[in-house]
């Protein structure tokens, strides 16, 4: 499959990254030359230095036999010209173009249907409703749904002193009390997947398989004792930032916002409902802090343009024994620097895009048993992907005790009609079961089929 | 560096060698000469121990192959390759130095087709095969070749990137497609077809295995012959087809990949192959007009032509086939080769020499410098196709020619010392010319009729650099020689 990326920043750089090591045909068009050379560079890819709205550009990259096209320059208006004059070339394309704009944000499905894209992500969108996702089980350091919202893979962290600490896995079950599957564990920034041997240590990032309804069951076990956060206090008035004091004021979350830009600050006065303090002040100074009550703040949410800066105020936060930190990082992507920081949930907006990206190429290959859904877990090292039992899936109605896999991979559950499943060998495939795989870095389950070893 | 990851290609490299000696073995046996099969196959089965012992210890070799490892790596491979394909020729006695057997090699891979061999005729099959084999492989490259056919492994691909720019001659090495595999199958598929064309059409004028030794050196731009007087002994249709193939792989690859994805007007536009064809045109009516004037015994139009046409495309495309002995020539159609020798052919070729590409550069960027000279604050690109030639581009072609020149000077002033020399500049300096841009022949000493078996051995290993210098375009080789290059960090 052809796949044509136009822009290549943050987001560009990470689904060439992506797309690329899944073997397409990856086209990136940008107009700095320096930063393809670059990308030629760490990439399978070819480049091209120009425009991607103009036709001579788009004719060159060889638009006419491309299958999708991904607009995600740093610019709404560029996106949808590059998607419309693309699609204008060639009708069969698909095209996916990032608007962020929050002023588009009410007519965003007009203006798919206008172009005639296929899809339009917003990265801050999906940040926020990831954070607030986050804010509503404080926790968890990460959720990933599937079986539409009915299993969960969640991501804890083992604090000193947990009582699961030097447990080995097959006996963790018992110790929950409710059915529960470690599919990756992120130790010193290597990842594992464990097998029932294996020991939980102080410090691991446990991501854990669950049924939605025993989350709570699940925390309480964990020795995790949490209230949902009322008072939330979020640093930097970024546009996730907008979005997000938005919908936390709609569920009733008291929202306190600090900007330093005292026109940043006047605009989202403008833009958000009025019971959200916009406080406009230097967020480093802590007499600021102390005095608007960070400290007694159910959850700090630091999202500033710096990554260092958000660091830095989570460690503050964490310091003060404020409950939940979440921590917006744009760059720093290495889980071996940051693992040992107490900075709590770290949320980076491209990798979010780049999974929902992902998923939509996926589905594009239409084949019978491809994934419905795939979900990057253990800073990426591991993918969790959903798939749905049909005819063609071998093994169907054998015990899991008696169908060989291949290594690595681990079944994180099985959905049937009524109930869920984590499976053990008595399991069985049933047409119409949804079940979800984990899988490491090398090795990329397309399809259902491709689990088993024979 | 990498050291690991780059003995995992050096491995795969001794396995390639081991591959390609066996039809040499196969036609050594058949043709029941015992010493140069054995010759072969105590090499061959040593390179695939050594292949598969270097692959075990480099097993667990650790991402993260850069610039520097890309130059590394195929220095270190055309180096090695050199030295392991001239043991076959010392072990079975076909040549009587091991020096002289490395330089015939260099020069094969290479695509020179410098010998120090007299009686070609005298050699076994088998070595024939391979000498002419070498053209072929080197002339599209070895590392291109590992990049097309072993499977792509690891999830960065990125690193080919440096392998095949290392490898690939011209001043910018892009791709054809997005997955250099691909690109390196489609510059592989389209060699292959257009060596097999010209191995049918050479059938119909000369027995198979000639053909077929004939049409490597030809598509590699090789010069190995087959025979003593090398192309001069065939009849006039050999020579004519062996001429438009000279051309055709002097020609960018990148243009036929163009023509066969429909993009036939881009070609035609193409301002290196338009400056290429003035080029070769030009020189082929003035040599014609000036052998015709002169009184060496051309009187007939069409034959002055036919000789004209052949000893152009073949010092262009630097080949190094001869049908006529171009030094008894005319100076002015001396000095027209001599120049062709320089320029060579175009980027992306078979060809060596310094590019019609990189000659285009220089001459607009001089033309720019006049000008911005006039008129100090004028500001101006450079631009080929229509599209800007990047600074960095102007920069480094600008380098290279200096570069380019100062090996040429220290080479020559080196190759003076010889003996064989005899006091004769032109022959130093046309065997330094002839080897550095992988022709073959110069002049005098060196020329179409003689070789270079009278060099002494230190002379040889100068041309052995030169010659793999001249394939790889300097730097590769050059780094090596760099200190730092082989620290850690």
């Amino acid at each position: 499959m052809k796949i044509t990326i136009a822009g290549c920043g943050k987001v560009g750089e990470s689904l060439t990254a992506i797309l690329s090591a899944e073997g397409y045909d990856v086209t990136v068009i940008d107009e700095d030359k320096s930063t393809l050379d670059n990308i030629v560079e760490s990439f399978d890819v070819i480049t091209l230095n120009g425009n991607c709205a103009s036709m001579e550009v788009l004719e060159e990259a060889g638009i006419k036999d491309t299958d999708l096209l991904i607009a995600v320059t740093d610019s709404d208006e560029v996106n949808l010209l590059c998607s419309a004059t693309a699609h204008s070339l060639n009708p069969k394309l698909h095209t996916i173009a990032r608007i962020r704009n929050p002023e588009y944000t009410g007519q965003i499905y007009k203006m798919r249907d206008t172009f005639s894209l296929s899809m339009v992500f917003n990265p801050d969108r999906q940040a926020a409703v990831e954070i607030d996702r986050l804010l509503k089980y404080p926790g968890f350091l990460k959720r990933d749904t599937f079986a539409k919202g009915r299993l969960e893979i969640v991501e804890l962290k083992l604090e000193e002193g947990n009582p699961f600490c030097g447990t080995k896995l097959y006996s963790l079950s018992e110790k929950t009390k409710c059915r529960v599957l470690v599919c990756a564990v992120v130790r010193d920034g290597v990842s594992y997947t464990p097998d029932g041997n294996f020991v939980l240590e102080e410090g691991d990032r446990v991501f854990v398989t669950a049924d939605a309804a025993d989350l709570s069951v699940l925390l309480k076990e964990f020795g995790i004792v949490t209230k949902k956060a009322h008072r939330v206090f979020i640093i930097g008035g970024s546009r996730i930032a907008f979005y997000l004091a938005k919908m936390l004021s709609a569920r009733g979350v008291g929202v306190k916002l600090v900007d330093r830009s005292k026109e940043r600050c006047e605009e989202l006065a403008d833009v958000l409902p009025p019971d959200v303090d916009i406080i406009c002040a230097d967020a480093t100074q802590t007499s600021l802090l102390e005095s608007e009550g960070m400290d007694a703040s159910d959850a700090v949410i630091t999202m500033t343009d710096l990554d260092e800066l958000n660091i830095l105020l989570s460690l503050y936060a964490d310091s003060v024994k404020v409950p939940q930190i979440i921590t917006k990082l744009s760059r720093i992507e290495d889980g071996k620097v940051t693992d040992s920081l107490p900075i709590g949930s770290i949320v980076t907006p491209k990798k979010l895009c780049c999974n929902n990206i992902v998923r939509y190429v996926r589905a594009m290959r239409q084949k019978t048993g491809a994934a419905i859904s795939v979900h990057k877990i253990a800073d990426g090292e591991a993918e969790a992907t959903e798939f749905i039992v049909d005819a063609a899936t071998h093994h169907v109605g054998e015990e899991l005790s008696q169908i060989k896999m291949k290594p690595g991979l681990l079944l994180a559950g099985i959905m049937k009609d009524d109930r869920i499943e984590i499976p053990d060998g008595h399991s069985k495939f049933e047409v119409g079961d949804t079940v979800v795989v984990v899988s490491g870095r090398d090795g990329v389950i397309l399809e259902l089929n491709d689990i088993f070893a024979d | 560096m990498n050291y690991k990851l780059m003995g995992r290609f050096q491995a795969m490299l001794f396995g390639a060698i081991a591959v390609f000696m066996v039809p040499a073995m196969i036609l050594c046996f058949a043709d029941g000469d015992k010493t140069a099969g054995l010759s072969f196959l105590y090499v061959l089965l040593g390179c695939a121990a050594v292949a598969g012992g270097l692959f075990l210890f480099c097993k667990d070799a650790a991402q993260g192959f850069f610039a520097k490892e890309g130059f590394v790596c195929v220095g270190v491979a055309w180096i090695l390759i050199s030295i392991i394909s001239a043991l076959p020729l010392f072990i079975s006695g076909c040549v009587p130095t091991y020096v002289d057997a490395l330089f015939e090699m260099a020069s094969g891979f290479s695509t020179t087709g410098a010998s120090v061999i007299a009686d070609v005729e005298s050699l076994p099959r088998g070595i024939l095969y391979w000498r002419s084999f070498s053209h072929w492989l080197g002339g599209m490259g070895i590392l291109v070749f590992l990049l097309a056919v072993i499977p792509s492994e690891g999830k960065k691909q990125g690193f080919a990137m440096h392998l095949m720019r290392a490898e690939t001659p011209g001043p910018s090495v892009g791709k054809l497609v997005p997955k250099i595999k691909k690109t390196a199958s489609i510059l592989y598929a389209t060699y292959v077809i257009l060596t097999v064309i010209n191995f049918i059409f050479l059938l119909f004028g000369m027995p198979a295995f000639e053909a077929l030794c004939t049409a490597m050196g030809t598509a590699g731009t090789g010069g190995f012959g087959v025979k003593n007087d090398s192309i001069a002994g065939y009849g006039d249709y050999v020579q004519i087809v062996t001429t438009v193939f000279m051309f055709l792989f002097s020609i960018n690859f990148g243009c036929y990949y163009l023509v066969l994805i429909g993009k036939f007007k881009n070609v035609l536009k193409d301002e290196e192959l338009r400056v290429f064809l003035f080029i070769v045109f030009g020189s082929i009516a003035m040599i014609t007009a000036n052998l015709l004037i002169s009184d060496k015994g051309y009187t007939s139009f069409g034959e002055t032509l036919k000789d004209a046409a052949f000893q152009v495309a073949s010092i262009v495309s630097t080949t190094g086939y001869s049908t006529a002995d171009f030094n008894l020539w005319p100076a002015f159609s001396k000095a027209v080769l001599l120049f062709l020798m320089v320029i060579g052919a175009c980027a992306g070729s078979t060809g060596g020499g310094l590019k019609c590409s990189r000659l285009l550069i220089l001459v607009k960027g001089v033309a720019r410098n006049f000008k911005q000279a006039l008129h100090p604050q004028k500001v101006a690109t450079i631009r080929i196709n229509n599209k800007t030639v990047e600074e960095k581009t102007v920069e480094n072609t600008n380098a290279y020619f200096v570069a380019y020149m100062s090996i040429i000077v220290v080479s020559f002033l080196l190759i003076s010392l010889d003996k064989f020399v005899n006091g004769d500049p032109t022959t130093a300096f046309t065997a330094v010319l002839a080897c550095f841009n992988n022709i073959g022949p110069g002049l005098a000493g060196v020329g179409p009729t003689a070789n270079f078996s009278g060099f002494s051995a230190v002379s040889k290993i100068i041309f052995v650099f030169d010659m793999l210098a001249g394939r790889l375009e300097i730097y590769p080789i050059l780094v090596l020689f760099s200190k730092r290059v082989w620290k850690r960090a």
